[in-house]
């Protein structure tokens, strides 16, 4: 299926905007967006993730692969879950971390962010995870580092959040296994999530039997069919048949710009609850990026009931982040392109 | 560059590798032992030993790819299955299991790995195949067969089944 995606603003490099992903041997150097990746890699970062994640099992969590190296969470924006479970991933491989959080500091003062950057460069630092209220802040940093520094994307304005669609295709290979047959239904504000475009990218890359979204028309971003999705905006006839549901964080600012009517008429129609999942399929996995607005997005009972996989998501995260972050340690390193 | 192919009897130095090992836990040196074999070919040989041995607890497998010396040189190695180690092995006695004992960097990791899973009583070492070339103090405690290879000689083990072991010889000229 040729899928066509609509691109969001970020500065237009030419002549392929994710070639800056690779290295001169073809190999994985920064994570900026799953464009570009292709099922090859992809499936690489999902099978080294399995062995990691083995890892995490075990009574010591830890091993010995970056020792030495410095991975610096650069987070201009806030974040829990995202920035823990990347200084753990980082952690788990032995590297030293370094959290800055740039929401509150010198930026704010006026320094530019080439400064800041140049200023953490000289801390001898190996690695960038960045988050950044703008689409494309990751790329422009991509483009201005160090020759063996490399950027990993943790979420960029509406635009992507790799990492996340990773560690989702992850969870989903592990209770579903092969792609193909499954029917995966994504739910609520498509519009302006930097998640929900990076997991059709993902679902998309790994052949995905079909892929649906399910939201408002206020909800939708325009020429959204052209993402190869179903659009349905009925969740009695979206969820029908489908063995994967992704419910996504509504935010309140989406309420007070006049996109929704209320939260109780958000939850009325599109909140997942017990009965909404009763019709998709009975071994239909339930899952959310986090953190859930309980009785606005999904109901209580369904986030902890016995379909939800969404603390597992988390756990899966620290191990889809150790392979990233250690699969683009190794670029520039010679033969094992 | 010329390449000669010699193929190496397995089964035969499996069979010696059993029954010294058989020896060495009659006369009480090894308790209980627990087999424990290195991705890939290693876990063929354990596999091996495991049933010929008649051990009761599961195998277990090491993937040493993330304890290994050459990252910073080659970086990550492909995946083969992650490690699967479910017994405890503090306290224990682990047979560990690699088809070829070269360099010893390898052997060198696996230990590594095996003191993130706990604090074993003794490890010893069996391999298949005990070449020359160590470049740490590491030495098999049992070895199906001995081999003094030159510089441009490698031994070459494919499986699991059947499985298959060559002496490859690669000449300039």
């Amino acid at each position: 299926m040729a899928v066509k995606f609509v691109r969001p603003k970020i500065p237009k490099f030419a002549p392929d905007p994710w070639a800056i992903q690779f290295d001169e041997q073809g190999h994985l150097r920064h994570l900026l967006t799953i464009e570009g990746l292709g099922p090859q890699w992809i499936t690489r970062i999902l099978d080294t993730a399995e062995g990691f994640v083995s890892v995490t099992d075990r009574e010591i969590k830890k091993v010995p692969l970056l020792r030495g190296r410095t991975v610096v969470n650069l987070f201009f924006e806030s974040s829990t879950r995202t920035r823990t479970t990347f200084e753990l991933a980082a952690k788990r491989l032995s590297a030293d971390v370094l959290n800055l959080n740039l929401a509150t500091s010198a930026t704010k003062k006026g320094e530019s962010l080439l400064d800041t950057l140049r200023n953490i460069e000289a801390m001898q630092a190996d690695m960038f995870v960045v988050r950044h209220e703008q689409s494309g802040a990751a790329h422009f940093i991509a483009r201005h580092v160090a020759p063996h520094v490399s950027v990993l994307n943790a979420g960029d304005g509406w635009h992507s959040h790799p990492t996340q669609a990773l560690l989702d295709a992850f969870t989903i290979r592990r209770h579903k296994g092969d792609f193909t047959p499954l029917r995966v239904a994504i739910v609520g504000d498509i519009r302006h999530s930097r998640v929900a475009r990076s997991q059709m990218h993902v679902l998309n890359s790994l052949n995905v039997g079909e892929l649906r979204v399910i939201a408002p028309r206020t909800l939708l971003p325009t020429h959204i069919e052209k993402l190869g999705v179903r659009v349905f905006h009925d969740m009695r006839e979206g969820l029908k048949d489908v063995d994967v549901i992704i419910m996504l964080r509504l935010q309140r600012e989406r309420m007070e710009a006049g996109l929704l009517p209320s939260e109780e008429e958000f939850y009325r129609l599109y909140g997942l609850t017990e009965e909404k999942l009763a019709w998709a399929k009975p071994d239909a996995i339930v899952m959310h990026p986090g953190p859930a607005n309980r009785g606005v997005e999904i109901e209580s009972s369904v986030a902890d009931g016995p379909q939800s996989v969404i603390l597992e998501q988390v756990s899966n995260g620290i191990g889809v982040r150790m392979a990233v972050m250690s699969l683009c340690m190794s670029a520039n390193r010679g033969e094992n392109a | 560059m010329t390449q000669t192919d010699r193929l190496l009897p397995v089964n035969e130095a499996i069979d010696r590798l059993e029954v010294q090992i058989r020896s060495d836990r009659q006369d009480g040196t090894l308790v209980d032992p627990l087999i424990v074999g290195i991705h890939t070919g290693g876990v063929w040989v354990a596999d091996a030993l495991h049933r010929a041995l008649g051990c009761s607890e599961p195998l277990g497998r090491l993937n040493i790819t993330f304890y290994r010396d050459d990252f910073n040189t080659l970086g990550l190695h492909p995946q083969v299955s992650p490690s699967d180690l479910s017994v405890d092995v503090d306290g224990r006695d682990i047979i560990l299991v690699d088809d070829v004992l070269f360099t010893g960097r390898t052997v060198r990791a696996a230990m590594n790995e095996l003191f993130d899973y706990g604090r074993p009583r003794r490890i010893a070492l069996a391999v298949l195949y005990q070449r020359d070339g160590r470049e740490l103090p590491i030495c098999a405690d049992w070895a199906g067969q001995e081999l003094n290879l030159g510089p441009d000689e490698q031994i070459h083990v494919d499986g699991p089944d059947p499985m298959t072991a060559r002496l490859v010889s690669s000449k300039e000229g």
